[in-house]
C-alpha cells in the first residue's frame, strides 16, 4: 500500500468520533481475571487487528463490544452510546454491529436467503421482497448468489462463512466484528474468505478482526493490538508490531506464529 | 447428434441378478428367516386362539358381547354423563372411558405446562430457582408412581370430615369427601359461551400467522390485543348477554353428613391427577431441558448479535430446533400418563379398568372384559402417536 494513500485515507479519518472507545474495561470468569484493564480507541472507519495467544482475552474483549459477555469495570462506549444493563441502548448498538463468528453460526433450519432475510425483516421492519434484494445483492458481492435456496449443511465451509458475512451485512452495520473468521476453515477455503474481508475493507467499513492472518494483517490493518493473559500489551501499525516488536512476549509469539508458517 | 445428447447408458434398466439357491447367497438366507419367524407367529397366534375356545367349551362359559346389553348393577361415584345402577354395562364402560379421558387429558394439558416451566427453571441462572427445579426433577422421578398416588390420596384422605370442612374462602370446602366450590348453573347460554370463547381463540390465533405474515410483506407490525380481547372477550360476553346473561350460582351447603351442590373435585380424581401429573411434569421437564440444551449456544449468540429480541430469538431460532428433538419422547410420556392413569384402581377412581374389571367379575367373561380394556387403550394411545406424528412431520425441519 502507497504511503500517501494511508495518509490521507487517516486524515479524513481524524475528526470523526471514536466508533467504540474500550476504557479500562476489566472482566472476570469467576475468579479468573480475565481482562485486565484494556482500554482501545477505533476510529470510524479504522481497521484494527487484535492478535494473541490462545486465551489472551482477544475474543472476550470484542464479545464485549456487542455485550454477549458482559464487563464488570471500566466504560464501553460504541457510536456514542454506553453500554450498560439498559436494554433499549444494547438494541441500538447491536443494530449497527455485526459479528462473524469462528464457527460461523448460520441457522441450520433456514435457507441462505432466509439466514439473511431474518434480522432484516423482523428487526428493521423491512418488507420481504426488499430483504429478499439487499440479501441477494449481499450475496452477490460475496460471490454466492446461486446457494440462496440451499441450507446451510449443504454449503463447503469457506461458503458458509462467507453467507455468515453476508447476513450481518444485511443489516447494513456501521461496525463488524470478526472473532477468528478463518480459524475454523480447511487451509482452501481460508483465502476465498480472507479475500471478501478484503473487500469488505476496502469499502471503508470500521472492523475489528482477531485473526492469526499476518498476511491480511499487513494488508488491511491500520492497527495491530497484540494481546497477552488478558492485557494489551503492544499496539502499532502491522509494520512497528510485526518488524519491531517491543517486548518479549510479543516477540515469543511472533515466532512462534512464524514457525508455524 | 443425437449421439452426444441422448446417453444410452442413462436408459439402461438395471442388472437383474437371478436367485442362487445357496445357504450363502443374501437374498435366500433373508428369505428363509421371513418365513420362519412369520410360520413360527402364525403357529402360536393359533395355539392360543385354538387353546381358549376349547377351553371356554370344556368349562361350559358363554362367549360374546351380549352381556353390554344387560343391566350393570354397579355404583360409579362420579361420572360426566348421566348415570344410575339400572343402566347397562355399555353404559357403565362409557362412563368409566369418560373418566379415563377426563383425568389423562387434563393430566396431558398440566404436565406439559408444568414440565415446561420446571425444564426451563433448572436451566435458569437464579441459582435457587435451578436448584428446586432440579430436586424436583431427581425426587419425583425417582419414586414409583403407586407410591406417590397412595400418599397424596392419604393426605386428602387426613383431612377433616364435611362438618369440620376448611374453607380458605367463603362457599369453597376442603374435607376428606373432596373440594367443593359454586358453579354457575349451566344453561345453554353458557355452552354458546364457551363456543364462542374456544372460536375467538383460534380466530386470533389465525389473525396473529396473518398479521405476521403481512408483517413480512410490508413491514407493519400490527397490534394483536385488540383482536384478542374482542374475540376472547368480548364476544363471549356477547353471546352470553344475546341469551338473557343467566347467572344463577349454586353453593355447595352442608346438609346431614355431607354436602349438596356447587361442584365437586373428589379426592380420588384429584390425588389421581395431581400425582400423575407431578411425576409425568418431572419426566416431562428433562425433555425440554434436553432439548433446549441440543440447540448449541452459537445460536443463541449468532441470534442476539443480529438484534433479535429474546422472544424472538427463541421462536424463530432455539424452538424450531429444539422441538424436533422433544417432540418424539414427548410422545411417549402422552401415552405413560394415559396408560399409567389405570393406577387409578389402587385409590378407587373409578376408570375403564376398575369398572371393566368390575364388570368382569360379575358376569365372568373375562376375555372380553380384556379386550375391552385393550382395545380402549390401543384406541386412545394411537390417537395420540397419529397426531404426535402428524405434528412432529409438520414442524421436522428441512436442513438439506
Amino acid at each position: 500500500m502507497s504511503e500517501t494513500l494511508e495518509h490521507i485515507a487517516s486524515a479524513a479519518r481524524a475528526d470523526a468520533p471514536p466508533a467504540i472507545v474500550l476504557d479500562k474495561v476489566n472482566k472476570w470468569f469467576g475468579t479468573m481475571h480475565v481482562l485486565r484493564d484494556v482500554s482501545l480507541n477505533v476510529a470510524t472507519g479504522e481497521r484494527v487487528v487484535i492478535c494473541g495467544p490462545s486465551g489472551s482475552g482477544k475474543s472476550t474483549t470484542i464479545r464485549c463490544i456487542n455485550r454477549l459477555e458482559s464487563h464488570q469495570e471500566g466504560r464501553i462506549l460504541v457510536n456514542g452510546i454506553e453500554l450498560t444493563d439498559d436494554v433499549k441502548a444494547l438494541d441500538d448498538i447491536r443494530r449497527e454491529v455485526g459479528m462473524v463468528f469462528q464457527s460461523f453460526n448460520l441457522f441450520p433450519h433456514l435457507t441462505i436467503l432466509e439466514n439473511c432475510t431474518l434480522a432484516p425483516i423482523w428487526v428493521r421492519r423491512m418488507p420481504k421482497k426488499e430483504a429478499e434484494a439487499l440479501a441477494m445483492d449481499y450475496l452477490t458481492r460475496v460471490r454466492i448468489p446461486e446457494q440462496a435456496k440451499k441450507y446451510p449443511g449443504q454449503l463447503s465451509g469457506g461458503q458458509q462463512q462467507r453467507v455468515a458475512i453476508a447476513r450481518a451485512l444485511c443489516m447494513k452495520p456501521k461496525i463488524m466484528l470478526f472473532d477468528e473468521p478463518t480459524s475454523a476453515l480447511d487451509p482452501e477455503m481460508i483465502k476465498e474468505v480472507l479475500d471478501t474481508m478484503v473487500g469488505l475493507a476496502e469499502t471503508g467499513m470500521t472492523m475489528i478482526c482477531v485473526t492469526h492472518e499476518m498476511g491480511f494483517a499487513r494488508k488491511v490493518a491500520d492497527r495491530v493490538v497484540f494481546m497477552d493473559r488478558g492485557e494489551v500489551v503492544e499496539m502499532g501499525t502491522p509494520a512497528q508490531v510485526f518488524e519491531n516488536p517491543q517486548t518479549e512476549r510479543l516477540k515469543t509469539f511472533l515466532s512462534q506464529i512464524l514457525r508455524g508458517h | 447428434m443425437s449421439q452426444s445428447t441422448t446417453d444410452p447408458r442413462a436408459f439402461r434398466a438395471p442388472p437383474r441378478r437371478p436367485l442362487r439357491l445357496s445357504w450363502s447367497d443374501e437374498r435366500v438366507r433373508g428369505i428363509v428367516w421371513q418365513v420362519l419367524v412369520v410360520g413360527l407367529l402364525g403357529a402360536v397366534v393359533w395355539w392360543l386362539w385354538s387353546n381358549t375356545v376349547h377351553n371356554l367349551e370344556v368349562r361350559r362359559i358363554a362367549t360374546g358381547f351380549g352381556f353390554l346389553r344387560r343391566e350393570a348393577g354397579l355404583p360409579i361415584a362420579e361420572s360426566l354423563i348421566e348415570y344410575n345402577p339400572t343402566d347397562t354395562y355399555l353404559r357403565a364402560l362409557t362412563v368409566g372411558l369418560l373418566n379415563t379421558l377426563k383425568v389423562a387429558v387434563v393430566g396431558i394439558v398440566l404436565a406439559t405446562l408444568i414440565g415446561t416451566l420446571v425444564g426451563i427453571a433448572r436451566l435458569s441462572r437464579n441459582w435457587l430457582l435451578a436448584r428446586l427445579a432440579a430436586i424436583y426433577v431427581e425426587v419425583i422421578r425417582d419414586l414409583p408412581l403407586l407410591l406417590q398416588l397412595l400418599f397424596w390420596y392419604a393426605i386428602l384422605q387426613g383431612l377433616p370430615g364435611p362438618r369440620q370442612a376448611m374453607q380458605p374462602v367463603a362457599g369453597i370446602f376442603l374435607s376428606n369427601r373432596g373440594l367443593k366450590m359454586p358453579w354457575v348453573e349451566w344453561q345453554d347460554a353458557h355452552s354458546f359461551a364457551l363456543l364462542a370463547f374456544v372460536l375467538g381463540a383460534v380466530g386470533t390465533w389465525l389473525y396473529r400467522r396473518a398479521a405476521l405474515q403481512k408483517q413480512m410483506q410490508d413491514g407493519q407490525p400490527r397490534r394483536l390485543w385488540p383482536v384478542a380481547l374482542g374475540a376472547m372477550v368480548a364476544l363471549p360476553l356477547a353471546v352470553w348477554a344475546a341469551f338473557g346473561a343467566p347467572w344463577t350460582i349454586d353453593w355447595p351447603e352442608l346438609r346431614g353428613f355431607n354436602f349438596r351442590g356447587g361442584m365437586t373435585i373428589s379426592p380420588e380424581y384429584f390425588a389421581l391427577l395431581l400425582g400423575l401429573t407431578l411425576y409425568t411434569a418431572g419426566f416431562i421437564a428433562e425433555i425440554v431441558r434436553a432439548g433446549i440444551l441440543a440447540v448449541p449456544q452459537g445460536q443463541w449468540e449468532a441470534a442476539q448479535a443480529l438484534g433479535l429480541h429474546p422472544g424472538q430469538v427463541l421462536n424463530r431460532i432455539v424452538l424450531p430446533q429444539a422441538l424436533r428433538v422433544i417432540i418424539p419422547p414427548m410422545t411417549s410420556q402422552y401415552l405413560n400418563i394415559t396408560k399409567n392413569s389405570s393406577l387409578a384402581v389402587a385409590i378407587g377412581y373409578q376408570d375403564i379398568v376398575s369398572i371393566a374389571n368390575t364388570t368382569l367379575n360379575q358376569t365372568g367373561q373375562a376375555i372380553e372384559g380384556i379386550a375391552i380394556i385393550m382395545l380402549v387403550y390401543l384406541t386412545i394411545s394411537l390417537s395420540i402417536s397419529l397426531f404426535m406424528n402428524w405434528y412432529n412431520a409438520r414442524i421436522a425441519l428441512v436442513e438439506r
